[in-house]
């Protein structure tokens, strides 16, 4: 169909540029960063504190059983657990580890993905077959049940943990890289610069990958909250990160044997790994929104 | 007699994220029953836009009807009534596109997809398939009882754009619009398309608005000829005095773009301005 | 339309050695002790030590060990670790309350999902649209044990409904109806619980698709046609917007078999997923290799079946 005929001439604008305007030109993208922001602030905060030796309000471990299983009140403000720790200092302390499993993990898995995906995605033929093959089957597998499995017969260490969940969760941006690389493969820019003698990886750095960047740098959002959601499930299980460091997972797996009495021992933490993976992925949606050049606006 | 098709004074506007873009401007034609009208114009001329508001196909946001109107039969496009449109569409004027291979459901077959268009509009037909047979026949298509069955990736594009004609004529139509029908098609199956259309026109007398962007297809074919440019006709006539000598210079620009046998100059007229795609 | 399924099938096969490459593998080169007992524990004499090595191939190469734990899987000999019952008995046991379970989950994410992306395709673009988006992120960032837990506590605290196990004890059933009912209920909850992902995923992907659909040429040429705007919308856009659905039986199987796990445990569901979970923290190898590949075997043949129905209905792939 054609397109019908323009009066005014197209203002120039740096594709960044207009994806970012686009982006937080939308409220819940404001939003959800906003609430990002305070969760890796005070991860942040948290963490550097801990390596100090500071913590506040209280000692996340000191415990205090004249104190324990108390509801939240203005001295404990979100209740203390079985042991009287303070709810709400473990929480904060745990927050750093949810989070850096999180983007650690989500690290690894994207470079993992970012690699196997390029190199089939370029070369084609039979890397490609041999590649997306074992992609398939490890597809077939359950993979929070390997990655259980794995933790189990390698130690709940917290390196093991975010290295195990990178292991396990690549085969999704693999897959999408590798989709990006066929498509810009057949460029007219990409044939350019091949024809001109250019080397492959000066290609696939300089020309490909800068394109593909928008859908990359989606996965990377999303894939935070994903390795967050497992670690909360590891942690569950008793497989995450172990006591007494606190996680937001494991302080409702503490909870879960006063499960009738002390609601605010699973209602907080969950409330907390609940709207961090919510923020990620409302943002990272926005972002799709935004940089998503080809469908029309509806 | 009254006339099959008249536009009068028909604007269009789209709305679009980089502000409004007027499509089309001010545009008048008609035609008589059984007539032949050739549109010719760039991509972005608004030539498109002017054939799909004939029936009111455009999506409506983002277009707009700013002014003017369109009488089919002398009845307005405008202010008819759904249901009324919805026999106009495919019985009083059928389209053909001009991607074949994607204007065709992928997942019905060809008898199921003219099948349709037949019950809608003749529901008197009793033997629809006998019809089904009868018109991808009329259009050429061998062996027509076995291919009906087929899907439309299993049909090449010259078989493709026929099986859409016959759908668009085994309604009916008192007039057809061929919108580019034949810009994706080879050049050899573009000359059997376009004899085809010619020989169906004189068999059966419908009348024929043709949209092109190549004027050297529209002689033989169109009595009269629109020139559009940038969503204004500039030029409308008959096509054998427009062709001997056209008087707006884009009209000019176009005719010289067709590339002739044996002239001597070694470079191939082009028109100067690009027009925004 | 055969030689479709047998190339399949093909692949399949091929796909399941690799899987159980993938599963010994990990398992048997893991540090960790299988012995039930204190590796240094001086009151086992080596030759008992001995005898259960020998027992489970342990003093074996790999790939001996290999081939001897794939034959024992298939013929029914390998034998667990634990309480030395074939593992395929005990995997026997559980694994139709856990096809149950899944299986439920599976059909209750498509139909929902179907349902809402719809929906949300026709009032794309408005409020509601943006609203029904945020929920289903919502759904998807909810971890499965902690909204289970929250409606344990609700139902279990405050209205006393019964939601362990598969059948609640201690009732005395007037009849067969109401014991089916009751059945039913032990799997709905759990299921439901676990299906909300997949709801969420699916009404997603049913949306972009349908959304798709509609901005092809061929419903211009449907409208075109003078058809009803239903008929263009579900006889069809919608016939060329299934195609998650179908995908859907395929991947939502693995995340739902790995989810499967945590509400077992929570709701005391006797399944598979439990009972890697105890063979995990007991270190029982042979049950681990034969329920990660049954589980793979599961998904794959889920998978087959997937590509198998798409076939049937895209012409495309079916004749090609």
């Amino acid at each position: 169909m054609n397109t019908p005929t323009q009066d005014q001439p197209a203002v120039a604008d740096s594709p960044v540029r207009r994806v970012l305007r686009d982006f937080f030109r939308k409220p819940i993208a404001l939003i959800s960063v906003f609430v990002i922001a305070v969760f890796c602030l005070t991860a942040l905060i948290t963490g550097l504190c801990a390596l100090g030796g500071i913590y506040f309000p209280y000692d996340p471990n000191a415990t205090d059983l004249a104190n324990k299983l108390r509801p939240p009140s203005m001295a404990h403000w979100l209740g203390t657990d079985n042991l009287g720790r303070d709810v709400l200092t473990r929480m904060l302390n745990g927050s750093y580890v949810s989070l850096t499993v999180g983007f650690v993990a989500m690290t690894v898995s994207l470079l993992i993905g970012v690699v196997v995906g390029a190199v089939s995605g370029y070369f084609g033929g039979w890397i490609d077959n041999v590649l997306m093959r074992i992609v398939d089957a490890l597809l077939c597998f359950p993979s929070f049940f390997l990655i259980l499995t794995a933790v189990a017969l390698l130690g709940p260490n917290i390196w093991i943990i975010i290295v195990v969940i990178g292991l396990l969760s690549w085969t999704g941006t693999s897959r999408l890289v590798r989709a990006e690389f066929l498509t810009l493969r057949e460029t007219e820019y990409v044939r350019a610069a091949r024809a001109l003698g250019q080397r492959t990886p000066k290609i696939i750095f300089r020309h490909i990958l800068p394109n593909a960047f928008a859908p990359i740098f989606v996965t990377a959002v999303v894939g935070i909250p994903e390795a967050i959601l497992i670690e909360a499930g590891l942690s569950f299980i008793n497989l995450g990160v172990q006591p007494p460091q606190a996680t937001w997972g494991n302080i409702i797996t503490d909870g879960k044997s006063y499960l009738l009495d002390a609601w605010w021992l699973i209602v907080f933490p969950g409330m907390a790994i609940f709207l961090a993976a919510l923020a990620f992925y409302l943002a990272g949606d926005a972002l799709r929104e935004a940089a998503d050049t080809r469908s029309e606006r509806k | 007699m009254k006339n099959l098709l008249e536009i009068h004074d028909l604007s269009i506007n789209f709305e679009t994220r980089e502000g409004t873009v007027h499509a089309v401007k001010n545009v008048s034609l008609s035609m008589q029953p059984g007539a032949s009208l050739a549109i010719v114009g760039e991509s972005g001329s608004g030539k498109s836009v002017t054939a799909l508001s004939l029936t009111r196909l455009l999506p409506v946001p983002p277009a707009k009807y700013v002014s003017g109107d369109v009488f089919f039969e002398g009845q307005s496009i405008r202010r008819m009534n759904p249901d009324k449109l919805r026999e106009v569409r495919g019985g009083g004027i059928a389209y053909i596109f001009q991607e074949p291979s994607t204007s065709l459901n992928p997942v019905y077959s060809i008898r199921s997809q003219i099948g349709e268009a037949i019950r809608l509009h003749r529901p008197e037909v009793t033997d629809v398939d006998a019809e089904i047979v009868r018109w991808l026949d009329a259009v050429g298509i061998v062996d027509p009882a076995k291919r009906m069955h087929d899907y439309p990736h299993q049909l090449s594009g010259g078989m493709q754009q026929r099986a859409m004609i016959a759908m668009a004529l085994s309604c009916q139509p008192k007039l057809l619009v061929a919108d580019e029908p034949t810009t994706a098609l080879d050049v050899t199956i573009q000359a059997q398309i376009l004899a085809e259309l010619k020989r169906l026109r004189s068999e059966f007398g419908m009348g024929l608005i043709l949209i092109t962007h190549n004027f050297a297809i529209i002689r033989g074919l169109c009595e009269r000829v629109a020139v559009m440019y940038r969503g204004e006709i500039v030029e409308y006539g008959e096509t054998a005095s427009i062709l001997r000598s056209p008087q707006h210079p884009y009209t000019k620009a176009l005719i010289a773009c067709i590339p002739k046998l044996g002239s001597r100059s070694r470079r191939l007229q082009t028109i100067g301005e690009a027009l925004p795609a | 339309m055969l030689t479709f399924i047998f190339r399949r099938l093909l692949i399949a096969t091929g796909l399941i050695f690799v899987i159980s490459l993938i599963s010994f593998f990990m398992i048997t080169l893991a540090p960790g002790s299988p012995y039930p007992w204190g590796e240094l524990n001086p009151k086992i004499s080596p030759q008992v030590k001995e005898a259960f090595r020998k027992k489970f191939h342990l003093d074996r190469s790999l790939p001996e060990q290999y081939w001897l734990n794939m034959r024992d899987l298939f013929s029914g000999r390998l034998k667990s670790i634990k309480d030395e019952r074939p593992v395929l008995e005990r995997i026997g046991e559980r694994l139709p309350a856990t096809l149950m379970l899944n299986v439920y989950a599976i059909c209750v994410s498509l139909v929902f999902g179907l349902v809402w992306g719809v929906w949300a395709a026709q009032r794309a673009g408005t409020w509601p649209d943006v609203v029904s988006s945020v929920a289903s992120f919502a759904l998807i960032a909810l971890p499965g044990f902690w909204i289970a837990y929250l409606i344990l506590i609700g139902l279990v605290k405050h209205a006393s409904v019964p939601v362990l196990g598969t059948q609640s004890y201690g009732i005395l059933f007037p009849n067969m109806l109401s014991m089916g009912l009751d059945r039913i209920w032990h799997i709905v909850l759990p299921g439901t619980i676990l299906a909300l992902g997949g709801i969420a995923v699916q009404s997603r992907f049913i949306r972009a698709t349908v959304l798709e659909a509609m901005r092809e040429d061929y419903i211009r040429t449907a409208r075109a046609k003078g058809l009803p705007e239903e008929s263009v919308f579900y006889k069809h856009a919608l016939r060329n917007a299934i195609r998650p659905l179908i995908t859907g039986i395929g991947s939502l199987l693995p995340a739902l078999i790995g989810g499967s796990l945590i509400i077992e445990t929570i709701f005391a569901y006797p399944g598979m997923g439990r009972l890697g979970y105890e063979a995990v923290l007991e270190r029982d190898y042979p049950t681990l290799v034969a329920i990660n590949f049954i589980a793979a075997a599961l998904i794959l043949l889920g998978n087959l079946l997937a590509d198998i129905l798409y076939a049937v209905v895209d012409p495309r792939v079916r004749l090609e």
